[in-house]
């Protein structure tokens, strides 16, 4: 490597100037309004004023209920699932691979305004196809966008089918990373399939899966384009409701910037205090 | 010697009978956005099951066309998505030839703001971003609002500079002996050998671009300067829509990703995963 500060400088300088535009000084910015009243023309400095709204604002503790449930109901089922996935992906035994590849990994792929239109048709309670196909068992039909748990079961389905398959290419790439002599050995032991998972897989995986569940935390913490598209901005009656459709609809159908900004940095705070802790208890069980 | 061979077949049997539902489960909603896209408005809410394509797709796009300027959204989005991809690349290979090839005062910093701002929430900055760039620069329902905001990717640079990191020194020494210029030895050598790791670079801020929900739906809200995903957004959920139309849209922004899907699903994977197997 070269010492050299103004050709290193040279190159990083558009980055750096980006960066520094709409990264770092957003970042800055955002702390200094969330101490101002917004509401008045000019701002002015008033420091408990949006913070103490939020101490006390009932929509901001349904805001978090919901993302806490979605993220303590919806995290583990897709990272299992994915695990499940990547397993099964990586079996030697499998046939017609790339199928079951395509199948797992298409939805990575799909935006998210595609996606949510196709899961609110199919979702419909008169006429939408779930519905038609859960009557043909003989069940009564859900109401899916007016019951506020199942319009919950529906966002957290709908972000399992759009992330399972991400998490398993990440869990997949860590599975042909374990060299294959570990498994012959434990066969040669006679350990058998399940137990070799258990005690040989799952803790050659461990970082690799709490790296995606630390993505999947952070991803969720600001969840904003299902509940506002799937169950109607956050339907029925703010059930789905969840920090980051909040702060949209205080940042910008009320322009209320002051108290948006406050919700953004508790969003930003709850990420990466829930993702240490991830870390934390993950290194600890070792 | 028999037995083995029948309780790896059978082995074989419950690993397929496990995994066939779950695809055909996750493959269900792709399925329907295409059969939906299809169908007459009329058929859709019919209380039939239909789960086989008709021959509606022309008339649905043509009705959503009618709802909303579909056309001139996606031009839109396709134009943003090739700009912002190339810009991008550019930054960011630059930025990661910096970080893996030269030693400089502020070096280790500059890493940690960037491993740094990998975890933090877009979220976070979405307000004041907002506030600069549509009431401070006056840019809302510009094209430079579109591109040039999102252009900061952490991801891309790490990914960059492990690239160029793993070329061997000795190639660029003997070109500085030569005395070659910095610039030109980056340009004429070291970024062609870096095209693999490009390529994959390209493919994820594409469909990074092409997908970008958030950003577009606050900066650029007027029609006409809407993004495809955007134009696609407002429609869903108003009562007089063709769904017929929407779920068109849907497939005219799905089907292309996934068709480049199925043939550069290598880049794709590499894209993804470089972020967490190092």
């Amino acid at each position: 490597m070269r010492l050299n500060n103004r050709i290193a400088y040279a190159f990083l300088a558009p980055y750096l100037l980006i960066f520094a535009t709409f990264w770092l000084w957003p970042i800055i910015s955002s702390f200094l309004i969330s101490f101002q009243n917004t509401r008045v023309n000019p701002w002015r400095f008033a420091p408990s004023m949006n913070w103490g709204r939020l101490v006390g604002d009932p929509a901001f503790y349904n805001a978090l209920y919901n993302t806490l449930i979605i993220l303590v109901i919806q995290v583990p089922v897709m990272i299992a699932l994915a695990t499940v996935m990547a397993v099964f992906l990586n079996s030697p035994l499998l046939k017609a691979r790339p199928l079951y590849r395509f199948a797992f990994f298409a939805p990575v792929v799909v935006g998210e305004v595609a996606y949510a239109a196709v899961f609110r048709l199919m979702f419909s309670a008169d006429f939408g196809i779930i519905n038609k196909i859960i009557g043909t068992v003989g069940l009564s039909p859900v109401s899916w966008f007016d019951n506020g748990t199942a319009a919950m079961a529906l966002v957290i389905m709908a972000v399992t089918w759009r992330w399972a398959g991400y998490n398993a290419i990440i869990i997949l790439a860590g599975l042909q990373s374990i060299p294959g002599d570990v498994y012959e050995a434990a066969t040669l032991d006679r350990v058998g399939k399940v137990q070799q998972f258990f005690h040989i897989t799952l803790p050659l995986l461990k970082p690799i899966i709490l790296f995606c569940i630390v993505l999947s935390v952070i991803g969720t913490m600001q969840l904003f384009a299902e509940p506002f598209l799937i169950t109607n901005r956050g339907g029925p009656g703010g059930a789905t409701e969840t920090l980051g459709l909040l702060l949209y609809r205080q940042g910008f159908t009320s322009l209320n910037f002051g108290y948006a900004s406050a919700i953004a940095y508790t969003i930003a705070a709850l990420a990466v205090a829930i993702s240490l802790l991830n870390l934390f208890f993950g290194r600890e069980a070792k | 010697m028999i037995s083995k061979s029948r309780s790896l077949l059978m082995r074989r049997l419950a690993l397929h009978a496990a995994l066939t539902p779950l695809a055909i489960i996750w493959l269900f909603p792709l399925w329907m956005m295409f059969v939906f896209s299809t169908m007459s408005d009329y058929g859709i809410f019919s209380p039939d099951i239909v789960l086989v394509p008709s021959t509606k797709f022309i008339e649905n796009f043509l009705n959503l066309q009618a709802d909303t300027d579909f056309l001139r959204a996606m031009f839109i989005s396709i134009t943003v998505a090739v700009i912002y991809t190339i810009l991008s690349v550019m930054l960011t290979s630059m930025a990661g030839w910096a970080l893996a090839r030269y030693r400089f005062a502020g070096r280790s910093v500059v890493i940690a703001i960037i491993l740094g701002t990998i975890t933090l929430p877009f979220a976070v900055v979405v307000i004041p971003q907002f506030i600069m760039v549509a009431r401070e620069f006056k840019l809302a329902n510009t094209w430079v609002a579109l591109i040039v905001p999102p252009l900061f990717n952490s991801l891309g640079v790490l990914f960059m500079r492990q690239a160029f990191s793993m070329m061997p020194s000795e190639l660029f020494d003997a070109a500085r002996v030569e005395g070659v210029k910095e610039w030109r030895i980056f340009l004429h050598i070291a970024l062609p050998l870096a095209r693999p790791t490009m390529a994959a670079l390209s493919i994820i801020l594409f469909l990074a671009s092409w997908n970008n929900y958030l950003w577009p739906l606050l900066i650029n809200s007027k029609p006409g300067m809407m993004t495809a995903p955007v134009a696609l957004g407002t429609l869903i959920g108003l009562t007089k829509v063709s769904w017929g139309g929407i779920m068109a849209g849907a497939v005219l922004l799905t089907a292309p990703i996934l068709f480049v899907f199925i043939f550069l699903q290598r880049h794709f994977i590499s894209g993804i995963t470089a972020g967490a197997v190092k």
